[in-house]
């Protein structure tokens, strides 16, 4: 082949494999139309290269999160929250139990919906995320040093713990606010006494600098439902904002019962009003029973505290601290954009969507222009506050987020799409389908005062037919959206763990460069912790045995264990010595009544084992760790209750 | 990109076309403003490793050592070192015969002192880069544990080590 047939053969082929490939953004303005090779290419992160965001989504009734990358949609990571997982132990192993530990006792599932990020001036900064527990009211603090479960902390007087845990420009709270609607204290009632007896209750949940959860103060408000919330931001900090739906107050068919009035109620919280009445000392002391759980990375355990009282502000005698913005109808989330102006109301039932000023609103106030008083909370005229209407973009608006560049996303579950208006003129500017049933929308800072607005994400309730059919149980899925354009473009479907109610996410630089890789054995506090294999040991007291067992690639120490008997409860307390990133070990022993426990480098987690019938018990390193991983095993022998073997333990002897 | 190059290096026919070739493959899809292989000459073919014959008591492996000053014995400095080594390397060595890894009695006389703390403090690169760590995992299979100590630490360990040595 000539030079020049050679030259001219690597421009045409250089030139097919350019024209192949299409500079990014270039399809904005075109109407959507993706070539699926063209939204392959902008989701496709090469192996071994990073995703730019991680995203939590709530396990919706798998009482987890799970951490995904975007825009690849790849899933990292099931964080056990509110749910026992057998896979890591959580909620089975010694240490993790009592962080489940409730006032109704032990509690080992909830319906976990809102992630919510930690923040700084407004602002995702990564240090935890807080999730609420939906039927046992909870609160969770997770650890994104760790991404495990750091804190727990039960809701009193509530009914369900629906619309939290929202939180405050500068993490000073995280909301709570009972859906269902209960008597306070909660006792035995009729019924048919909802409408006079039942109440709501708004509660803050005060996180310190370390992250500890206290119950601050509640609000006691009417017995209606209360759903969603949001804080207010910048101009509007200082306030949170609560949706409530059945103000009929109907007991029973609220399908029907609660969907008469026009109008519910947007509530509007002053909480640093609250503030100043606590400190005025107009707080009721309110008996209560709640437990708040903490683990510490120190020894690697929980402690369950029983808390006995918290402080109650009645509105009636807090004037200034409550306020009722009338919103059509039945409105579900509440979401103020970034600029902390607008506050919008997505009224489910309705096919407009009013949003409200907040200028106005305070305008409002300083004029005492109040339509009626309920329970001693002024409601504010309608009119007077409303700054415009979103007129029938959709059918059953339910959720907002903002992009920062004056744009907001609602999405619409009835007819299925997410809707951009512009937060300023409330027009109509695009729609995008989503496949099926979009609840909450996501994007990433977007219910924050600095959205990153480049993705979308639509989480879906429903899939029919998207996937391939795993029988009658579908996966539930979430869809990505750019949304750097004029025009929504659909990228990307992903299937999730459990219902991914809705979620957070934030720049991966945020988070990569704290994320802890072991922990230091030296800084071990656990009380059963053995930090060299010399110090490993069997101890007895009456029936009761402690295992002191080491592991590191590829052996326990003790391996071979005599003197065990039936009867007995043996507490396997294994301590894992690697001091390596990414060198787990698991243990299980055959016939354990629980779960393997899963032990990260430095860590010490205990396995509670009571064997029922004599024998020899093999144990074995449950997490691939080395060649010489099937190697990883021991005996356990178990005499009869009542003999004398003697106790002995040792390893390569 | 070298597995792109290597062909027109062997055949040695028009290399410059083809690294052209090879730079309209890098380009392909990254919107083609900057290339910073594009002032790299062509690859090289790969040099045969001469590590392979280095003497194991000259050759200082590989990481973050790469030279210790030994000195006299520091025998306090040797007693936190047994500390250390009796917490954290016991679980798969003896000093006087073979474990899970080598005994380490003699280890000063069969190892550069930087081999060793290269060994403690970057074992897993050392058992992908360095030859003799190479042959150590393909004999003991279990590969030597990393754990997270200090240059500091290291140190003590290996005067410890030396103090054994002396002893014997």
């Amino acid at each position: 082949m000539k030079p020049l047939s050679i030259i001219t053969t690597l421009v045409i082929l250089g030139a097919a494999w350019l024209t192949g490939c299409t500079p990014e953004g270039s399809n904005t303005g075109q109407g959507g139309a993706l070539s699926s090779a063209d939204a392959a290419s902008r989701v496709y992160v090469p192996p071994g290269e990073h995703d730019e965001f991680y995203a939590f989504m709530s396990g919706g009734f798998s009482g987890q999160i799970s951490v995904y990358g975007l825009p690849s949609g790849r899933l990292f990571r099931v964080i056990p929250v509110f749910s026992q997982d057998a896979e890591k132990g959580y909620g089975y192993n010694e240490e993790t139990k009592p962080m489940l530990q409730t006032s109704f006792g032990f509690v080992p599932w909830d319906d976990s919906h809102h992630p919510e990020l930690s923040q700084t001036d407004g602002v995702p900064d990564g240090r935890w995320i807080f999730i609420n527990g939906n039927n046992t009211p909870r609160i969770a603090r997770v650890d994104l040093s760790t991404f495990e479960t750091a804190e727990i902390i039960e809701i009193p007087n509530s009914g369900g713990n629906h619309s939290s845990p929202f939180i405050t420009a500068n993490s000073e709270y995280v909301v709570a606010g009972t859906r269902f609607s209960v008597p306070i204290p909660n006792e035995d009632m009729a019924l048919a006494e909802y409408k006079d007896k039942f109440k709501g209750s708004l509660s803050f949940i005060s996180v310190a600098d370390d992250g500890d959860m206290d119950v601050a103060f509640q609000v006691l408000v009417p017995g209606y439902d209360y759903d969603l919330a949001h804080a207010g931001k910048g101009k509007s900090h200082g306030w949170v904002f609560f949706t409530t739906y059945n103000t009929e107050k109907a007991s029973t068919l609220k399908e029907i019962g609660a969907s008469q009035n026009d109008k519910d109620f947007i509530a509007a919280v002053n909480w640093q009003k609250a503030e100043e009445y606590l400190a005025q000392g107009k707080a009721h002391e309110m008996s209560a029973s709640y437990y708040n759980n903490e683990y510490s990375d120190e020894n690697h355990s929980a402690t369950s505290t029983l808390k006995n009282s918290v402080n109650v502000l009645i509105p009636e005698e807090c004037p200034g601290l409550v306020y009722f913005l009338p919103t059509p109808k039945s409105p579900h989330g509440v979401d103020v954009d970034p600029t902390g102006e607008y506050i919008v109301g997505n009224g489910k039932l309705s096919a407009d969507m009013s949003v409200h000023s907040f200028t106005k609103m305070m305008q409002a106030i300083e004029n005492e222009d109040f339509e009626t008083t309920i329970d001693g909370i002024p409601v504010l005229n309608y009119e007077t506050v409303l700054d415009g209407i979103v007129k029938e973009a959709g059918l059953g608006p339910l959720h907002t987020e903002f992009d920062g560049k004056g744009n907001a996303y609602t999405s619409f579950f009835i007819s299925s799409e997410v809707v951009k208006w512009k937060t300023d003129t409330k027009e109509v500017v695009d729609r995008a389908p989503s496949y099926y049933s979009i609840g909450h929308l996501m994007i990433p800072g977007g219910d924050s005062q600095q959205p990153w607005g480049k993705y979308l994400v639509s989480l879906n309730k429903i899939t029919k037919d998207r996937y391939l059919p795993t029988g009658p149980e579908l996966t539930q899925s979430a869809q990505l959206y750019d949304i750097s354009g004029d025009k929504m473009e659909l990228l990307l479907d992903f299937p999730t763990v459990g219902e991914p109610h809705y979620a957070q996410a934030l720049p991966a630089d945020l988070l990569k460069p704290k994320s802890v890789k072991t922990f230091r054995l030296e800084d071990n506090q656990h009380p059963y912790a053995t930090v060299t294999e010399a110090d490993a040991k069997v101890t007895r007291e009456g029936n009761e045995v402690h295992i002191y067992i080491t592991s590191i690639r590829s052996h326990f120490k003790p391996d071979n264990i005599e003197g065990i008997r039936v009867g007995d409860k043996v507490y396997i307390h294994l301590t894992n010595l690697e001091q390596d990133w990414d060198v787990p070990h698991g243990l299980s022993v055959m016939g354990a009544n629980n779960a393997e426990i899963l032990v990260m480098p430095g860590q010490t987690e205990t396995l509670l084992w009571e064997p029922g019938k004599p024998g020899i018990y093999p144990f074995y390193c449950t997490d691939f760790c080395s060649a010489l991983h099937q190697e990883m095993q021991g005996y356990i022998r178990v005499s009869p209750s009542g003999s004398n073997t003697d106790l002995t333990w040792s390893t390569g002897e | 990109m070298e597995t792109e190059c290597k062909p027109t290096y062997h055949t040695r026919i028009f290399p410059s076309l083809f690294f052209l070739l090879a730079v309209f493959f890098l380009t392909g899809c990254s919107g083609g403003n900057e290339n910073k292989e594009a002032s790299a000459p062509p690859a090289q073919p790969e040099e045969t490793t001469p590590e392979a014959t280095a003497d194991p008591v000259v050759n200082k492996g590989v990481g973050p050592i790469t030279s210790v000053n030994l000195g006299e014995l520091d025998t306090e400095m040797a007693a936190e070192g047994k500390e250390l080594y009796e917490s954290l390397c016991t679980a798969c060595h003896k000093l006087d015969q073979r474990y899970i890894g080598p005994s380490l009695a003699d280890v000063t006389e069969r190892r550069s002192p930087e081999w060793i703390m290269n060994m403690i403090l970057n074992p897993t690169e050392m058992v992908k880069e360095d030859p003799e760590a190479k042959k150590l995992l393909a004999e003991y299979i279990s590969p030597m544990a990393d754990q997270n100590l200090s240059e500091e630490q290291a140190r003590k360990i290996l005067e410890y080590f030396r103090s054994i040595s002396q002893n014997q």
